[in-house]
């Protein structure tokens, strides 16, 4: 009796455990097609948090007892935490939040990893260069100085003038090109020229373009010419291309309607690109420029080659040497002089306030992209 | 100051590809014509072609005659310009300048064109033809608010009102309330009554009820079937094309037989 009764039970139990799942999907089959299942259960708010936590414990303690550096204390964290949140949601939720779970725990790990270099960068920089700033080092240049003192004002302005003539020459040469592309090349063979020579610059070698701004006014001046205005021939060679691109973005977007609605009126074709077609999209082109003019102002490779290195204030682009920011920083920095230390001081700060002024020009396209913008508002 | 409409043979190309073959019709002054007919039979585009916005599009041509008051729209000598300066043009879809408020989006027209304009003779210019698109009430406190920002009936009234404030003798419709709510549509119907006095409408629509409120005559256009061209099939006084017409076809269309 006792032995029989056990192989009875398993026996029952088995095919109600086929039955029972078989039944189940049946039920919920016509559950389905009966009524909508809205609700799902749903992990707590707090749990990737917690499993976040929990996980960063759990390396820690690792770490401290086998005695890692940060990087495994850190990785480990991380696969803790993207194994367990979606192990955790495929058993409370289903399948489909547990790859909605994984995936979001991979986009913030990009995103920390992203964030990882540039915080650093600006902390280094902050930690090295803020010291450095003061009223002398803001207004004085290298002149006669050797050791301590002395400033970055002569390469501040030199790059002032530089990157400023730099975007004189290239915005109206691009925005031009950028308009022609745009409403009158269409699809011409000269437009689809245009647009391949345009492509093809974008991926032009920076110190290429100042070896081409060294070798054009090698013909005219001989050999070891360098003056600030080849610089800024230099820069335009990189700038041209990003207002081509960003201006003919800008331009697409204005809707033909609007053009419609102008040649409707009886407007011609060049009052309609001036008076309806840049006014629209202002902003965007605006933005674009000015981040053109951030991204050549912390070029050095060109300005080494075609501008090169001075301790003087020079505010003449078209004779003698000019000192801009990134090639100061890179002589201060290979070049500090005796004693080593302030000359590398000075490449911190100087490093930091090319930082800033990069930063200042997109926080001031940002402004003026929305001061510009097409308004909606009620 | 309206002028009639005269066209003859009238062929339209989009590149090599034949879009309206062959229309001829005489389109009167101070009155309304509708055009109707089902869906990519050619109607916006024989519009777009009365005052050459057709040729807007790349490789887009037209042959044969447009004459209006003795002039061949389409003869070497005219100017698109000054053509689009006459025969004025209002869109399917309201489309106000996004950067300008409604005052400059009204004078848009003049002032693009002539840049002098004294601040009185803009001032009227606004009123009258904003009273005139009968939007002068709803928008008379907000003049400098930007035109975005009006509901859609009111764009496409705004648009109205900046294409009469160039004082055009024609003024061409595509489907002008096909976007709008029923109030907003009777408030342009009201609105197009009230400008046929002044000039020469036409108007495509889809909706043939307007085409039946609003119009004294009404063409049908047809097509054969993709790939051929559209035909006039046939024109008439709107009464008569929605009563007794004389194609076959078009009494299948306006019963709701096909289309």
């Amino acid at each position: 009796m006792n032995v029989r009764i056990p192989p009875q039970g398993p026996r029952l139990t088995v095919k109600s455990e086929i039955e029972i799942p078989i039944g189940d999907r049946h039920e919920t089959e016509a559950d389905r097609r009966s009524h909508l299942p809205l609700t799902h259960p749903r992990l707590p708010r707090w749990a990737p948090a917690l499993v976040a936590t929990l996980a960063a414990a759990t390396s820690t303690l690792l770490a401290l007892t086998l005695g890692w550096g940060p990087i495994p204390w850190v990785l480990v964290g991380v696969l803790l935490t993207l194994v367990a949140l979606p192990l955790w949601a495929r058993a409370v939720e289903g399948s489909r939040s547990a790859k909605d779970r994984l995936v979001t725990s991979l986009v913030w790990t990009a995103f920390g990893l992203a964030l990882v270099p540039l915080v650093s960068l600006v902390w280094e920089v902050l930690g090295n260069g803020l010291g450095v700033i003061d009223a002398e080092f803001l207004t004085y240049s290298m002149r006669n100085i050797v050791g301590e003192g002395g400033g970055i004002y002569h390469a501040m302005i030199g790059t002032l003038l530089v990157t400023g003539a730099a975007a004189v020459i290239s915005i109206p040469i691009g925005l031009l090109t950028a308009i022609y592309l745009v409403e009158y090349g269409g699809t011409s063979r000269l437009a689809r020229a245009i647009t391949f020579l345009v492509d093809v610059m974008t991926g032009i070698p920076s110190i290429v373009a100042g070896l081409f701004a060294y070798a054009l006014f090698v013909l005219f001046f001989g050999e070891g010419i360098r003056f600030g205005f080849g610089g800024a021939i230099a820069l335009s060679l990189l700038m041209i291309p990003i207002v081509v691109r960003s201006g003919e973005e800008m331009l697409r977007l204005v809707p033909h309607d609007l053009r419609e609605a102008s040649y409707a009126l009886g407007v011609p074709k060049w009052r309609t690109v001036v008076k309806v077609v840049i006014p629209t999209a202002l902003g965007g082109i605006v933005t674009g420029v000015t981040l053109a003019v951030a991204r050549v102002a912390g070029e050095t490779a060109p300005l080494l080659i075609i501008a090169g290195s001075t301790d003087s204030l020079n505010l003449n682009l078209f004779g003698e040497r000019m000192m801009t920011l990134p090639v100061y920083i890179y002589y201060s920095y290979t070049q500090p002089g005796v004693p080593a230390e302030y000359g590398q001081e000075r490449a911190w700060g100087a490093a930091l306030v090319l930082i800033v002024i990069v930063m200042a020009l997109n926080l001031i396209a940002r402004a003026i992209g929305r001061r510009y913008a097409p308004k909606t508002g009620r | 100051m309206a002028k009639s409409i005269d066209v003859s043979d009238l062929d339209i190309y989009y590149g090599d590809f034949l879009a309206v073959e062959g229309v001829s019709m005489t389109i009167p002054a101070r009155s309304v014509t509708a055009l109707i007919g089902p869906s990519g039979c050619g109607k916006s585009t024989f519009l777009r072609s009365l005052n050459r916005m057709h040729e807007v599009i790349p490789g887009a041509r037209v042959e044969g005659k447009v004459v209006v008051d003795g002039q061949d729209l389409y003869s070497a000598d005219v100017d698109p310009v000054q053509v689009r300066r006459q025969i004025g043009m209002v869109f399917q879809r309201p489309n106000p300048f996004p950067t300008m408020s409604i005052y400059d989006n009204v004078i848009a027209g003049m002032r693009l064109n002539n840049a002098k304009l004294k601040k009185a003779e803009a001032d009227d210019a606004v009123e009258k033809s904003l009273r005139g698109a009968n939007l002068w009430e709803e928008v008379k406190q907000r003049l400098n608010k930007p035109g975005g920002s009006l509901s859609g009936g009111q764009q496409q009234r705004l648009c109205i009102a900046r294409a009469i404030a160039v004082e055009p003798q024609v003024l061409l419709m595509d489907e002008p309330a096909s976007a709008l709510d029923p109030i907003s549509t009777s408030a342009i119907e009201d609105l197009i009554h009230d400008l046929k006095s002044d000039y020469t409408i036409v108007i495509v629509t889809h909706n043939m009820q307007q085409a039946a409120r609003v119009s004294e005559d009404t063409a049908f256009f047809n097509i054969a079937g993709a790939g051929t061209p559209g035909r006039l099939v046939e024109m008439n006084t709107t009464r008569k094309l929605f009563s007794v017409p004389d194609d076959p076809s078009t009494e299948a269309y306006i019963s709701g037989r096909f289309g």
